[in-house]
C-alpha cells in the first residue's frame, strides 16, 4: 500500500500525462480532487442552473419580445425591415450592452447572461435576436477587449447608449478565406483612407459603427489585417441591402468605401493584429449564433406543438398518434442537447478555459438543430403550417442562415477536427 | 409639498400564465416546480410609486420601500421591485399560510416603523383574489383607503383618487397617509431593464420575522377542501323562448 502523498505524486503525474494526450475524464478528475486536501470542494450545478440574475434578465427579456417584438414580427418580415422602436426598445432595456461595465451604462453582466438574452429573442424572431447578438458578442466585445482607453471611453457610451454597431469583415472574394480580404487602408499623416467594399454586412443599414476590416500591406499577408472603428459620417456608403430568404428583418448590405478617411487613433489594438482580433472574436460570437439558432428551433417548437393537442382527425389528437409521437420527442431530444452544447460553451469561457471547439460544436449543432426543428414543425402543423399566417415557415426560412455565416458548418467541422487531431496525434 | 415616503406591498403568486391544478391532496392548487412571479396589481402598485416620484421629484418623493410577507423566494418578488425601481426592500419572512388579516397587521407594524405617508396595495392577488389585504391594514391603522384606484395623484399633501365602482367612476380625495391598492387601469407597469436587474443587487433588504414585529399569524380559516369547477357541458340548441324560459326553470332551476 503506498502513502498517501506517494499516491497523490503518481496520481498527479499520470493526470499529467494524461491531459497531455486527452482530457481528463470527469470522474477521474472528482476522485483525484477527493483525495487532494487542498484543493476546495465544489459544488457542480446542471446546466440548468442560472445564477438569480440570469434568471431575472431572462424573464425580462422574455416579456420584452412577447410583448414588444411579438407583435411586430410578421410586418418586419413581410417589409424586410426592422422597426425603429424596436432597437430603441432594445437599447432602452439595457439589451444591448448585456456585458459593457457599468461605467460605460451597461449591465455588466456575465457572458451567459448575453446567450440568454440572444436565445429569447430568438423565440420570438430570429432578425431582432442576430441585431442584439452581433451588437453584443462581436462589437461591444471588441471594444472591450482589444480596444485602447480613448476608444472604450469614447465608444462603449455610445453602443450602450442608442449606436447600433456592425463588423465589416467579409467581401465578395473573401468570406472563410476571410483573411483574403482586399480593403486597403493607406496611411496619409494622422488619417488612413480606407478604399475597397465589404459584403453581407449585419446591422449595416441601422449602423452608426462599423469595425471594419483592411490590410495596410497586401504584401504582408494576414499581418496586414488591422481593425478600424468607422463612424458612418466618416463616409461609409451602403451600396446594396441585400433580398434574402430568411431574417429579412436584419439588414445585410454591400458596403463601399470611396477614399473614406479615418483618424489613426481610431485603429483599434495593433496595426497588423486586425487577423487576431477577428479570430478569437469570432469564436464567442460562434457561441452568440449558437443561441440564435437555438432560440429558433425552441420557438418553433413551442408555435407547433398546442397545435398538435387542438387538432383531431380520426378521432384522436394528432399528438398523440405514435408517429408524431416519436417525432417531437426526437426534436425535443435534438433541442435539450443544442441547449446543452450551447450552455456549457458559454460557461467555459466564463471560466476562462479553452472553449474554441466546443464552440463550433455548439454553432455546427444547434444550426442543424434548427434546421430540423423549424422543418418539423411545418409539416406538424399541415396546411396552415405552410402560409404566412402561422410563425412556422418563417422559421424555416431564417434557420437556413444558420450553417452558412460566422463560419460556415464545414468550416465548423474542420476547426473541430483540427483540435482532434492535436489531441490525438503522438 | 413636504417630503413623503411610500411603502409598496408585493406578493409573489403562481404566474397568470400558468394552467393551475388542484394538487392530490385537494388542500390547494399545485405550487412546487410551478413558475411565479409578481402579483400583476402589485407591479402596478409599484409603477405608480415610481411615476409618482418620476412626476413629483425626489425631493417629495423621498423613498420608495418595497415589502413582502412570505417564504425565503419573496426575495425574488423583491428584487423585481427593486429593478423596477424601489430604493429598499422589506422581508417578512415566514413559510406559514398568510391571511389577509396576519397580512394586514404585519404591514401595519411596518407602516409604525417606517411611517410611509402613502400605503400602495394590489386590490387583489391572483391566487386567492380576497381583496381584503389593503382595506383592513387601512382599518387597522385608522386611515383613509381608496380602493380600486385608476388614476392617482397627490396635490400639497391631499391624496386624489378616480376609483373604478359598480356605477361608474368615483373621484376621491382624502389627507395623507392614506392606503390606495391599485386596479388594472390605472398604468401599466414597465419591464425591468437590464442594468436596473444588476443594480437592485446592491440596495438594501432586510429579512425580519413575524415574531420580531410581535404579530399573531396563526390562521383563523381553515380549508377544507380545494376541487377544480365542474368541466363545461356542451351547450344545447332551444327552439324558441318558450323553451328556454322553462328549461332554466325546470332543467337548470336558476329562475
Amino acid at each position: 500500500m503506498f502513502s498517501l502523498r506517494t499516491t497523490l505524486t503518481s496520481a498527479t503525474r499520470r493526470s499529467a500525462a494524461l491531459a497531455a494526450k486527452k482530457p481528463l475524464q470527469q470522474p477521474l478528475a472528482l476522485a483525484l480532487r477527493s483525495l487532494s486536501t487542498t484543493a476546495p470542494t465544489q459544488t457542480i450545478s446542471s446546466l440548468h442552473s442560472l445564477s438569480e440574475d440570469e434568471q431575472m434578465m431572462k424573464d425580462a427579456v422574455s416579456r420584452f419580445a412577447r410583448e414588444t417584438v411579438q407583435p411586430l414580427v410578421s410586418q418586419m418580415d413581410e417589409a424586410e425591415q426592422m422597426e425603429p422602436s424596436i432597437i430603441k426598445g432594445l437599447f432602452e432595456a439595457g439589451l444591448m450592452s448585456v456585458e459593457t461595465p457599468a461605467k460605460y451604462g451597461g449591465s455588466e453582466a456575465s457572458f451567459t447572461a448575453a446567450i440568454l438574452v440572444i436565445e429569447e429573442l430568438a423565440k420570438v424572431d430570429p432578425s431582432v435576436s442576430v441585431l442584439c447578438d452581433v451588437h453584443n458578442t462581436l462589437v461591444n466585445t471588441v471594444f472591450r477587449t482589444y480596444a485602447g482607453q480613448h476608444l472604450k471611453d469614447k465608444y462603449l457610451p455610445m453602443l450602450s447608449e442608442d449606436k447600433l454597431g456592425c463588423f465589416c469583415l467579409s467581401e465578395a472574394t473573401s468570406g472563410s478565406d476571410a483573411f483574403a480580404l482586399q480593403t486597403r487602408a493607406v496611411k496619409d499623416g494622422d488619417h488612413y483612407v480606407l478604399n475597397g467594399a465589404k459584403m453581407w454586412i449585419t446591422n449595416s443599414a441601422e449602423a452608426d459603427i462599423f469595425l471594419v476590416f483592411a490590410t495596410v500591406d497586401p504584401s504582408l499577408g494576414y499581418k496586414g489585417i488591422t481593425c478600424f472603428v468607422v463612424e458612418r459620417d466618416m463616409g461609409v456608403q451602403i451600396a446594396k441591402k441585400e433580398r434574402k430568404l430568411g431574417i429579412r428583418a436584419s439588414s445585410t448590405c454591400q458596403l463601399s468605401f470611396d477614399d473614406v478617411r479615418v483618424p489613426a487613433a481610431n485603429v483599434l489594438g495593433e496595426v497588423g493584429k486586425g487577423y487576431k482580433i477577428a479570430i478569437e472574436i469570432l469564436n464567442e460570437g460562434r457561441i452568440g449564433i449558437a443561441a440564435q439558432m437555438l432560440g429558433l428551433a425552441q420557438g418553433a417548437f413551442d408555435c407547433a406543438l398546442p397545435y398538435l393537442f387542438q387538432r383531431k382527425q380520426f378521432g384522436s389528437y394528432i399528438g398523440d398518434f405514435q408517429g408524431m409521437q416519436h417525432q417531437y420527442a426526437q426534436i425535443a431530444v435534438d433541442i435539450e442537447a443544442a441547449r446543452l452544447l450551447t450552455y456549457n460553451a458559454a460557461r467555459l469561457k466564463e471560466e476562462g478555459k479553452p472553449f474554441a471547439k466546443e464552440a463550433a460544436m455548439a454553432k455546427l449543432y444547434a444550426s442543424q438543430v434548427a434546421e430540423r426543428a423549424s422543418s418539423r414543425a411545418v409539416e406538424w402543423l399541415g396546411g396552415v403550417g405552410f402560409t404566412r399566417d402561422f410563425p412556422a415557415e418563417k422559421f424555416y426560412r431564417d434557420c437556413k442562415i444558420g450553417a452558412i455565416y460566422e463560419g460556415t458548418s464545414n468550416i465548423q467541422l474542420q476547426t473541430i477536427a483540427k483540435f482532434l487531431s492535436k489531441e490525438y496525434k503522438a | 409639498m413636504s417630503s413623503l415616503r411610500i411603502l409598496v406591498g408585493v406578493k409573489r403568486v403562481v404566474d397568470s400564465a400558468v394552467k393551475v391544478r388542484v394538487n392530490s391532496a385537494q388542500t390547494g392548487v399545485e405550487t412546487a416546480n410551478v413558475k411565479h412571479s409578481m402579483n400583476p396589481f402589485d407591479e402596478i402598485a409599484v409603477e405608480e410609486a415610481i411615476r409618482l416620484r418620476e412626476k413629483h421629484g425626489k425631493d417629495v418623493v423621498q423613498e420608495i420601500i418595497a415589502v413582502s410577507c412570505g417564504p425565503a423566494k419573496a426575495q425574488e418578488t423583491l428584487r423585481t421591485a427593486l429593478a423596477m425601481g424601489a430604493d429598499r426592500a422589506i422581508h417578512v419572512k415566514t413559510d406559514d399560510n398568510l391571511e389577509p388579516l396576519s397580512v394586514a397587521k404585519l404591514l401595519s407594524k411596518i407602516v409604525g416603523e417606517e411611517k410611509p405617508s402613502l400605503v400602495i396595495l394590489g386590490k387583489q392577488a391572483i391566487d386567492d383574489d380576497s381583496n381584503q389585504t389593503g382595506q383592513m391594514l387601512a382599518g387597522l391603522l385608522n386611515w383613509p383607503q381608496a380602493t380600486f384606484a385608476s388614476k392617482v395623484d397627490i396635490k400639497d399633501g391631499v391624496l386624489e383618487a378616480v376609483r373604478e365602482v359598480d356605477g361608474g367612476l368615483e373621484t376621491v380625495s382624502s389627507s395623507l397617509p392614506a392606503v390606495v391598492t391599485t386596479d388594472l387601469r390605472l398604468n401599466e407597469p414597465r419591464y425591468a431593464s437590464l442594468p436596473n436587474i444588476m443594480k437592485a443587487k446592491k440596495k438594501p433588504l432586510k429579512t425580519v420575522s413575524p415574531a420580531d414585529l410581535g404579530v399573531d399569524i396563526r390562521s383563523r380559516l381553515q380549508t377544507l377542501k380545494v376541487t377544480e369547477p365542474a368541466k363545461r357541458q356542451g351547450g344545447k340548441m332551444v327552439a324558441s323562448v318558450d323553451e328556454l324560459l322553462d328549461k332554466l326553470r325546470n332543467e337548470a332551476k336558476v329562475l
